[in-house]
Order: C-alpha cells, then sequence, then structure tokens
C-alpha cells in the first residue's frame, strides 16, 4: 500500500530522533556539560543553536537530553502496555469480580489527576531513573488497561473465542493467540500518543523539578534552565520546547498513519 | 406506451483496493438491459455479488459506496437519467422510486416515532399536507395488515416486531405514491412464520396500489410468489431472463436449473439405533433472569444420525446448543454423552468431553480466527487434543483439507482469502481434526447462497457417512431439515412440540405449530402463496 507523504515525514522524523537517541555521545559536538562558551549566545560556527544560560552548547545538550527523555518515555510506555494490556485482556476474559476489582482500582487512580498523584509520590520516593520509569509506567497503565479491556471485550465475543474455551483451552492462549493478535492493531497506535505523552509528563516533571535531576540533562529541564533568558529575548528556552513539539508531532503522523492502515483492514490480515 | 423503467446495456464499474497491490477497476454489472412496465413486478434474482441489489439502485441512479455508473442507459418515465444532475436526482428519489431495506430495524430512527418517519419523505418533497399524509399512512398500515392503523403511528421502532417494522418500511416506501419501489430482500431477515405474512402484504399492498416494483432476492422460491419477470443474474452478467413462469418450470440455463433444483437432496432416514447424546428433562435460563428459555428438554440423537432442531428465532435452538456444550449450564435435568454423564458446566468437563463434542458456528467469518492461517486453525486441535507437531501435523491437516474437498493451496492462507463456503469448510475440517462423536451445527448453511449451502449439506452428509459422526443440526429452514434429518425436534418458546424419526413429524396430522411452520416454508411454484393464504382463511373460517 502507498504511504501517505504526512506519515512518510513522520517516519523520517522519528528515524532521526531515534538515531540522535542511540547515538548521542557519537554525535553531539561537545559534551554534556562542557561550559564551551559565552552566556546564551546566538547561534554561530561553533555553536550551531546557542549557548544556555552558563555557556554550554545547546545543540549538545539536546541531543544528550533526548537520549534520556526518550528513553524514560519509552521505558515508561512499554512498563504501563505490559502491565495495562495484560490486565486489560485478564479482566475482559475472566469478567466477574477480578474484572470489578481491576475495574474500581483504576477508576480510582485515574479519579485523581495523574501529575497530582506523581508529584505526591515523587516527593516522598528518592528521585532516579528507576523511580521515575516506574511512577510514570504505572500511572499511564490505567489509560493503556480501559483501551485494551474495551478492544478485549469486542473481540472476546467473537465465536472463535468461544471456539478456543470449548476446546478446553487454557487463558494464557485465549489472551495471547487469540486475542493478543486481533487487539495489536489499536494498541500499536496507542501506543505512539501514550509515548508522546509520556514525553510531555517526565518533560512537565522535570520542569517542575520534580523529573530528571542535574547533572543528568532533559528538555524539560532545559527548558526550565533557561526560561529566564526569553525576558531577555534569549530562544535558549524555545529550542527544546520545539525539539517535544517536533517528536509530538512525528509520532503522531506515524501513529495515525498506523491507525488508519488497520481501521481498514479491520477484520482482515493486517501488518 | 414506453415502460416505466426500462435499463438498457448497463454498465457499473467500482475501482477495488487489494492491499498491497495497485488499485483497479472491477465491473460489477455487465451489459444488463431490462425494463419494467407500470404496474408489474421484477424479480432480481441471484447469488451474493451477483450485482442484483447494485442494479436495483441503478434504478434509482444511486452507486452505493464509490460505485460508478458508467455505460447504458437507464430510462425512468422516458428519461435517462444515469447522468442525472443531482437536484434533478433528488426531487426524484423518494418521489418517483423508493427504496425498500433488507433489515428495517437498522434503517429505522430509533429516536423518532414512526408515523414521523414514514410521512417524512412525502412531506419534505412537498407532496401532501401533514394531514393527508397521515390519513394515507394510516390507511397504508391498514392494508399492510398492522395492527390498531389509526395508533400504530405513535409508536417506536423498537416497540413492534421485526415483521411489523417491515411492513412500516412498505408503507413508507408506499406513502409518496412513488412510481416505482425497490425491494431489497425484505423478507430475508425474517423467520418463514414472519415472511409469510410480510409477503403476503407487500404483494397486496403492490397489487391496490398499481406501483411497480424491482424485487430483489436470493430465493427463487420467494420471488416467485410476487414478481411478473424474474432476472436472473450472476458474477454482474444476465444469466437468464423472462417471464417467472417459463423460469421456475422450463429453466433454458444451467446456472438457473441448478437455482431451481437447489433443495432437493434426497436422504432417506437411517434406522433406530442408540443414542449417543441423551437430553433429559432439561430446564436452563441466562444469570440473572428469571424466564426460562429451554424448558423441561427431552431428546435423543442416535450415534452417526442427525437431529435437527428447528424453530423460529427465540425459540430457544441455539441456547440449547449452549446447553449441550457446557457454555449455559442447566438448571435441572441431565445431559448423557456416549455412555457419560455430562457435567453442567464446561469447566469441570474432562478433556475427552470437550473433543468429542465440537461445535460449527453460523458465521464462519466470526468463528476463525483472522490471524490465524488455515494451517493453525486447522492444526490447533491436532496439536491440543492428539499433541501431533510438524510434519505429522501439516500432512495431517492437508488430509482434512481433502476431505472437505479444498486440496492443495490452501494450508497457509488467511480466512479473508477464502468465499464464504470454503470458510465454513475450513469450520467443518477444525471440528472433523477432534475426531468428534457429535457436530453441533448452529445455522451452519443459513448465511450462504443457497448452491454453496447445498454443496455443505452434501458435503456434511459424506462426511457422516465416512467418520459415523452425530449431528445435531440447528436451524430455521426446514427445506434443510427435509435434506438432511434423520430426527426431528420441533421448538417452540423453549419448548419441543413434536419431536419424533423425519417421517413422523413431517406426516400429518400436525399439532398447530408444526402446521404454520411447514405450511409457510415457501414452495418453488407458482401461486403457492394465494393458496396457503386461502387454505388458512378456511380453516379459521372453519373453526
Amino acid at each position: 500500500m502507498k504511504m501517505p507523504l504526512s506519515a512518510l515525514i513522520g517516519l523520517v522524523l522519528t528515524g532521526i530522533f531515534l538515531f540522535c537517541a542511540v547515538f548521542a555521545q557519537l554525535i553531539a559536538p561537545y559534551p554534556l556539560d562542557a561550559v564551551t562558551g559565552g552566556v546564551w549566545e546566538g547561534p554561530s560556527e561553533a555553536h550551531w543553536l546557542g549557548t544556555d544560560t552558563i555557556g554550554r552548547d545547546i545543540l549538545s545538550r539536546l541531543i544528550h537530553g533526548g537520549q534520556i527523555t526518550i528513553f524514560v518515555a519509552l521505558a515508561s510506555s512499554l512498563i504501563s502496555f505490559g502491565l495495562g494490556s495484560f490486565l486489560g485482556f485478564l479482566a475482559a476474559v475472566r469478567g466477574g469480580w477480578i474484572d470489578q476489582g481491576l475495574s474500581r482500582l483504576v477508576d480510582l487512580m485515574m479519579a485523581i489527576p495523574s501529575l497530582i498523584i506523581a508529584l505526591v509520590v515523587l516527593s516522598v520516593l528518592p528521585i532516579n531513573l528507576t523511580v521515575l520509569i516506574l511512577v510514570m509506567g504505572l500511572l499511564d497503565s490505567t489509560r493503556v488497561f480501559r483501551l485494551s479491556r474495551a478492544v478485549a471485550m469486542d473481540i472476546a465475543v467473537m465465536d472463535y473465542v468461544e471456539a478456543a474455551k470449548l476446546r478446553g483451552e487454557g487463558q494464557s492462549w485465549i489472551i495471547f493467540r487469540e486475542i493478543l493478535p486481533n487487539a495489536l492493531s489499536p494498541l500499536v497506535a496507542e501506543f505512539g500518543l501514550r509515548f508522546i505523552f509520556a514525553v510531555l509528563f517526565i518533560s512537565t516533571l522535570s520542569f517542575l523539578g520534580l523529573g530528571i535531576q542535574p547533572p543528568l540533562a532533559d528538555w524539560g529541564g532545559m527548558v526550565k534552565e533557561n526560561k529566564d533568558g526569553l525576558i531577555y529575548g534569549k530562544s535558549a528556552a524555545l529550542m527544546p520546547a520545539l525539539a517535544i513539539a517536533l517528536l509530538a508531532i512525528s509520532v503522531n503522523l506515524v501513529a495515525d498513519w498506523i491507525l488508519s492502515r488497520t481501521t481498514s483492514l479491520k477484520g482482515g490480515r493486517g501488518a | 406506451m414506453p415502460d416505466l423503467l426500462d435499463i438498457r446495456n448497463l454498465r457499473i464499474e467500482a475501482t477495488s483496493y487489494p492491499p498491497g497491490e495497485a488499485p483497479r477497476d472491477v465491473v460489477l454489472v455487465d451489459d444488463v438491459s431490462v425494463s419494467v412496465a407500470k404496474g408489474k413486478v421484477l424479480g432480481l434474482i441471484g447469488e451474493s455479488g451477483a450485482g442484483k441489489s447494485t442494479i436495483g439502485l441503478s434504478a434509482m441512479a444511486y452507486g452505493r459506496g464509490g460505485v460508478r455508473l458508467t455505460g447504458g442507459e437507464i430510462l425512468l418515465n422516458g428519461r435517462n437519467i444515469r447522468l442525472a444532475d443531482p437536484a434533478a436526482l433528488r426531487a426524484l428519489r423518494g418521489r418517483e422510486v423508493t427504496y425498500v431495506a433488507q433489515s428495517a430495524a437498522a434503517a429505522f430512527n430509533p429516536a423518532k416515532r414512526l408515523m414521523e418517519q414514514v410521512i417524512e419523505t412525502s412531506l419534505t418533497h412537498g407532496l401532501m399536507s401533514r394531514a393527508d399524509a397521515e390519513k394515507r399512512a394510516v390507511m397504508l398500515f391498514g392494508k399492510l395488515g398492522l395492527p390498531n392503523p389509526e395508533t400504530f403511528g405513535t409508536r417506536y421502532p423498537h416497540q413492534v416486531s421485526g415483521g411489523q417494522l417491515q411492513r412500516a418500511m412498505t408503507a413508507m416506501a408506499l406513502c409518496p405514491k412513488p412510481d416505482l419501489v425497490i425491494f431489497d430482500e425484505p423478507t430475508t431477515a425474517l423467520d418463514v412464520t414472519t415472511q409469510i405474512d410480510v409477503l403476503a402484504a407487500i404483494k397486496e399492498a403492490i397489487h391496490d396500489t398499481g406501483v411497480a416494483a424491482l424485487y430483489i432476492t436470493h430465493d427463487l422460491a420467494v420471488v416467485a410468489q410476487v414478481a411478473d419477470d424474474i432476472l436472473v443474474l450472476r458474477h454482474g452478467k444476465k444469466v437468464e431472463y423472462g417471464p417467472t413462469a417459463q423460469i421456475i418450470t422450463d429453466p433454458h440455463q444451467d446456472y438457473t436449473r441448478a437455482l431451481v433444483s437447489v433443495r432437493s437432496i434426497d436422504h432417506v432416514e437411517k434406522p433406530e439405533a442408540p443414542p449417543v447424546l441423551s437430553i433429559q428433562n432439561v430446564t436452563a435460563r441466562y444469570r440473572g433472569t428469571n424466564f426460562d428459555v429451554l424448558k423441561n428438554v427431552t431428546v435423543d440423537l442416535p450415534a452417526g444420525q442427525t437431529l435437527a432442531v428447528v424453530g423460529e428465532s427465540g425459540s430457544g435452538k441455539s441456547t440449547l446448543a449452549r446447553a449441550i456444550t457446557g457454555l449455559l449450564p442447566p438448571s435441572q435435568g441431565r445431559i448423557t454423552f456416549a455412555g457419560r454423564e455430562l457435567s453442567r458446566d464446561l469447566q469441570s468437563r474432562s478433556r475427552d468431553d470437550l473433543r468429542e463434542l465440537q461445535m460449527i458456528y453460523q458465521m464462519a467469518d466470526t468463528a476463525m480466527n483472522p490471524r490465524q492461517t488455515v494451517g493453525t486453525i486447522i492444526g490447533r486441535p491436532l496439536e491440543f487434543y492428539f499433541g501431533m507437531t510438524g510434519d505429522e501435523k501439516r500432512i495431517r491437516v492437508q488430509e482434512l483439507l481433502d476431505e472437505i474437498e479444498m486440496g492443495k493451496g490452501y494450508i497457509d492462507r488467511y480466512p479473508a482469502e477464502l468465499s464464504g463456503g470454503q470458510k465454513q469448510r475450513v469450520c467443518i475440517a477444525r471440528a472433523l481434526a477432534a475426531k468428534p462423536k457429535l457436530i453441533i451445527c448452529d445455522e451452519v448453511t443459513s448465511a450462504l447462497d443457497p448452491l454453496v449451502a447445498d454443496g455443505i449439506l452434501k458435503l456434511l452428509l459424506n462426511l457422516q457417512a465416512q467418520e459415523h459422526v452425530a449431528y445435531l443440526f440447528i436451524t430455521h429452514d426446514l427445506a434443510t431439515v427435509k435434506a438432511i434429518a434423520d430426527r426431528i425436534a420441533v421448538m417452540y418458546r423453549g419448548q419441543v412440540v413434536r419431536y419424533g424419526s423425519k417421517t413422523d413429524v413431517l406426516t400429518p396430522p400436525f399439532d398447530d405449530y408444526t402446521d404454520l411452520l411447514l405450511s409457510s416454508v415457501p414452495e418453488m411454484q407458482l401461486g403457492w402463496l394465494e393458496q396457503v393464504l386461502a387454505h388458512r382463511k378456511m380453516e379459521s373460517a372453519g373453526n
């Protein structure tokens, strides 16, 4: 099938972001926290995007920060999908009190704004990457739970699932072999969206000072460090903000494309 | 006088988008010419995909979902409407031509009263005042045999039955006094006992209002009752076109002959034998309700034979299957299978119980996982029950494919790459793979075209002879019952009202319900509808 232009742009940009994240140490012109110029210099030959509040190269920090941001967002999305979709499928297949218990627990968690839960939890726990990823993954898994439960509910009433039950198949065959392959396409598309929310979430936390801690850098933190420059008309804070926006848009383009592809193939073989 | 509708050399195309290939144009209807005179009924008949609905809709120059009318002429009242502009078409649709869809339940707006919807077209076209339109609607309700015509229109769609809704839609189509009505499978979704009433109502309404009609259906016996002429279609091309009497009694083409004789499998019932399945006094209800959907059902199924369970929708046929399979544990009664008593619910049954009792579903589409290949679908029971793997499994799958007459080249295909009949065959192979003693067939041929259904029934009979497997055959179609059953149980409102060998059940004297059911099955002969109705009228006068 022919790929639409928007999806192509999205794929290329996402690819560039991922490449930079993986090979940050090789690509970045300067180390993460080397002071190499004056304060808030404009773009120049040596510093393509200028320098920040204490004279570090913004491009290098963007590349290094991208690595952390994308890694944390990806890891927490993976956790939220693993956990959320498994529990969602289980709730849909088993029904009864398992479904009731899990669903009400999720309702409870979703009733409180996730940013507030995160702020409370992170102000108590020590802030390091593992804790951040786990907290974000857990909070986001409630959304994935809802989606995968709804998708699996539709699939669980299909005759082929009934046929598998009549055959005497166990829970894991039904979840992983009958339901998962058919639920995969909406979940993959949702993964793209959730990943972006995770990027925004970690950036928000860092901006508020509860996310990635110095000396590590991430995009949200960079906005925070340079936000005072905006008063003096310095563009340093806009660069990481722009990177966040660009990543969000490009991943969304890809997710949209996957979603439109899979809905038209409903019931068919699909990708 | 020129004909009301005159279609000449019509050609209809659409663009198909096969996955992974370039889009290409496909011809849906090729060089079809047909005409309908004022007050006449033309039947369009063919299997699914034959282009009958497409031609029907072209009578109002409408192409569904990207379908293009690319050639020929569609003359309605002498004007060619094929390339008419949208404004002209708007003026014409609902005024000169109206449409009755297959599923009335899906075609009515559930939030509006019936009267509003029935008179809507007449009002929007400014054909009559609201009072006149309502008067006409009430008149039509009466003519179509709806209860309390004066107040019927005040009800909502969910408050009337499926047959009544279909008649209400017919009233909707007739209300603006059109010249032509397109009936698109109006009785296909109805039970036979309801179908006959709707059919009679439609026929009378056509006759009384003098409207012309296109009647689209896949059931030749039905169309024979209402149509003056019949056009037989296949793959978008004309097969045969002629007066109804000629098509029914003297078809010229092989395909038409096959359609006419489709319901004539000769099946001699087998002698009595010890039962493989014995259901005693089974009563069942769904959780959270206090209504028994099965009441005291007692039937036996001899080994290697077929028990047909017949009845209209809601009679408890499929619930009986769920009770036997353990999906709905009965509240009372015993089920004995292959000499062992079956436990009530699925979880506590042994693997052999599960293996020896297989099921085939009505919709083969939803009965197979779309993400598994045919090889996986048929191979899984082999792996699961017999521990077969690798080449051994693949060879056995191929053997099973041969048994269902599909041969090589299908093992790696996905269900989406099979035709409707092939899908059902794969489901049969999946059931056979478990080497069952009993297969429950739940309306397995209802969703298939008559000729394809015929092939499936023959296959099932052959397999029964080879493998000595018993069938519990659930159906609402009595022609199928006659073709395949050894014993018959007639169900009505959760009870078995008649049970015995095929000959006994189908030989008079009948109880009232069985009589109604049997006499409602359309027969492939002219004037059948009138005979049945006259007979019923006499009987009710006699009482």
